[in-house]
């Protein structure tokens, strides 16, 4: 039986001064790169793929099937790039891992373009996190001092580049394609695929895309062996997984445990709601994921559990929300991101998430007129699964969830402000002491 | 000037200032700016950092570093204004000398964000995209910044500030317009928004060792799993050579 949690990823992170490249290497570190450095880049690939490591950014798509689909007959160089734009609402896992631990996903970054028969590796961070980029660029240029990255890695003749990029703000480039675009100096706009990035990516070479904590499994994985991975988790959801824990608990934080833990099990851990208060809603793996309530507690947290409950496993993103909690004001959030991050390529997205936004500060307000919560979902209708990526579908699955477990709130909104309804400042976490000045 | 007048609002404000013509690029970037060029397997790539050293020198994307970038890349001064105005790191009027970020994304929003957000406008009487009169600090109301366990946060100069309150709020701004040091709750020293974005153009500034390895938020599940022997199982349970199964255990005791 497996513990309920399981530190892989995280083990590290209590240590002092974790980032720097000897203490990771007192922990073990760069050793399976050493073991990897003597395989064949064809059975790393087959390794991955048995070990069953499902993409860690929210689709779960298996990371090595992602490999396995490079084209072997094309001429052109094959890059590998990290998507470390985390920016998806609720999700937090990703800079904590690249500030703590740098080297941990450098390794993998290693591992997986030596598989992959990349020479050139990119980590496109978001720009947003000053302190992460500091680490990344630090523990690249002590990988390149120490021979495990630049010409001849440990004396094997292969050679790799790494470079470290930081992005200028915006969502959108997490989503794969328009990441590419972002990184080859242009506006982050989705592409239109087919051709996947496995045929034509980065500069229209074949590209492998993965997310940092999916490549920063990787060492483990080639370290431990491929049956020590899938043998935690469920059937289908292999492995060992953040869990990002935020809101109205009394500890939120990371829990790193096998796929398939249950809700109940984390807000236990992080201390039960915060005292006095209850569950009413939450969202599984970020605000693209379809919210839940109190009755998917048992619900175990893996890519097929969330599917049957009618959501997603998405970034394993818990954002926990009590009884004080307006879910017209939660919704009208989610969407104005949407709104605010929508790349305007797509007519659906761009005019779409604008009109959900205008509807529903109607709602808020207590301004709506009967019919509105039929228009808000004949919107979403037009809007989901129109446009080049998820962005749009992200804002209708807030926004469709959200009416069907709790119509009567938007039906209120035709009548009373929802700040009337749930006074605000009842769900700041701040002691009413601290609202006294607040006007 | 009665102290109050917004310094960054513009009827235009929506696009770069082509008027105020002064920069102070120099031969210095020029050169920098050509080697973030070489880089890249293709140049263009590195437009997105050469913006970023554009205002770390002016302080704002100028017209002067649009064309420099321009000329660079060997691309039309229209292209690069048209990535320049895609991504809200790039300021299209001058930012501040600290520039002060509170997230108002859902989840921080009803934690308390909206409520920062409005102690900070009244505060320095400043709205959003404003920056207060002696140029000290510019306010954005940003969007998900991926510390959602740390909620509600703020940020100065994309650096973290974790947990934070009206109390806390009110403080780090007194500092920041006093000039006095301060810290980030899980970064190094706040130094100024245009050294931190000479970093992210990808000019290490040697503070990468400050701050902690993680904040506490990162760290409870793993304090949980230390006081209750919690491991990740062993590699002997894989039919592979014993490697890292160590791991979960050293280095912790050693500190």
């Amino acid at each position: 039986m497996t513990d309920t949690l399981t530190p892989v990823l995280t083990a590290n992170w209590g240590d002092d001064k974790a980032w720097k490249l000897s203490n990771y290497e007192r922990r073990g570190g760069y050793k399976a790169l050493r073991k990897a450095l003597e395989m064949q880049p064809a059975d790393l690939v087959t390794w991955v793929k048995d070990a069953n490591l499902r993409g860690r950014g929210g689709a779960g798509f298996p990371t090595g099937m992602k490999w396995s689909f490079l084209p072997k007959d094309n001429p052109n160089p094959v890059y590998l790039v990290v998507n470390a734009d985390e920016s998806e609402p609720g999700t937090c896992k990703d800079i904590p891992l690249m500030m703590a631990s740098p080297h941990t996903l450098v390794e993998g970054v290693i591992i997986s373009a030596f598989a992959c028969n990349s020479h050139h590796a990119f980590i496109y961070c978001r720009g947003e996190v000053l302190h992460v980029i500091r680490r990344l660029q630090q523990a690249v240029r002590e990988a390149y001092s120490a021979g495990y990255a630049g010409k001849n890695i440990l004396g094997t003749g292969y050679d790799l580049e790494i470079t470290v990029h930081a992005g200028a703000g915006a969502y959108i480039c997490g989503e794969e394609t328009a990441l590419l675009d972002s990184l080859e100096g242009r506006r982050g706009q989705p592409r239109l695929r087919p051709p996947f990035p496995a045929v034509a990516g980065l500069y229209a070479s074949p590209t492998v895309i993965n997310n940092v904590e999916s490549i920063a499994s990787v060492p483990g994985i080639i370290a431990n062996g491929k049956d020590w991975f899938a043998g935690m988790g469920t059937e289908k959801s292999k492995g060992h997984g953040i869990f990002s824990l935020s809101g109205h608990v009394k500890t939120p934080g990371q829990f790193e445990a096998p796929l398939g833990i249950t809700l109940r099990e984390l807000i236990d851990l992080g201390g039960g709601m915060r005292e006095g208060h209850e569950l009413k809603f939450f969202t599984p793996g970020g605000s693209s994921t379809p919210i839940l309530t109190a009755e998917h507690l048992d619900v175990p947290l893996d890519f097929e559990g969330m599917a049957e409950a009618g959501s997603m496993l998405g970034t394993r993103a818990l954002q926990i929300f009590d009884e004080t909690t307006s879910v017209v004001r939660t919704t009208l959030r989610w969407v104005e991101f949407y709104k605010h991050e929508s790349c305007g390529k797509c007519t659906p997205c761009r005019e779409g998430t604008w009109w959900l936004v205008q509807t529903l500060r109607n709602f808020e307000a207590g301004k709506a007129s009967p019919g509105d919560i039929e228009k808000l979902l004949d919107v979403s209708d037009n809007i989901g699964g129109k446009s080049f990526c998820a962005l749009a579908d992200g804002a209708v699955a807030a926004v469709t969830s959200a009416v069907k477990f709790f119509r009567d709130e938007f039906e209120a909104g035709c009548t009373t402000p929802a700040w009337e309804l749930f006074p605000y400042e009842k769900s700041a976490l701040f002691a009413d002491s601290e609202l006294g000045a607040h006007a | 000037m009665s102290g109050h007048e917004f310094q960054s609002h513009f009827e235009n404000s929506g696009s770069i200032d082509m008027d105020d013509t002064s920069t102070n690029i120099d031969e210095t970037t020029m050169d920098e700016l050509r080697q973030l060029a070489a880089r890249y397997p293709q140049k263009r790539s590195a437009l997105l950092p050469m913006l970023h050293l554009v205002q770390s020198v002016d302080g704002r994307v100028s017209p002067a570093g649009i064309q420099a970038c321009a000329d660079v890349l060997e691309i039309s001064t229209a292209q690069v204004s048209g990535v320049a105005t895609f991504y809200t790191m790039y300021k299209r009027r001058p930012a501040g000398k600290h520039h002060v970020g509170v997230c108002t994304t859902a989840l921080c929003a009803v934690m308390g964000g909206d409520i920062l957000l409005d102690r900070v406008q009244a505060k320095l009487g400043i709205g959003e995209n404003e920056t207060t009169p002696d140029g000290k600090i510019s306010l954005e109301r940003l969007e998900c910044n991926a510390a959602c366990d740390f909620a509600p946060v703020m940020m100065v100069n994309w650096e973290f500030m974790d947990h934070m309150t009206p109390a806390k709020a009110d403080e780090l701004l007194d500092k920041l317009l006093n000039d006095e040091e301060v810290h980030s709750t899980r970064g190094a020293r706040i130094t100024s928004w245009r050294e931190a974005e000479r970093v992210l153009a990808g000019f290490p500034d040697g503070l990468a060792d400050e701050g902690p390895t993680a904040g506490d938020s990162s760290l409870v599940g793993l304090r949980i799993a230390q006081q209750r022997g919690w491991k990740a199982p062993t590699a002997e349970q894989a039919p592979v050579e014993q490697a890292g199964s160590e791991q979960a255990s050293s280095g912790e005791e050693t500190k």
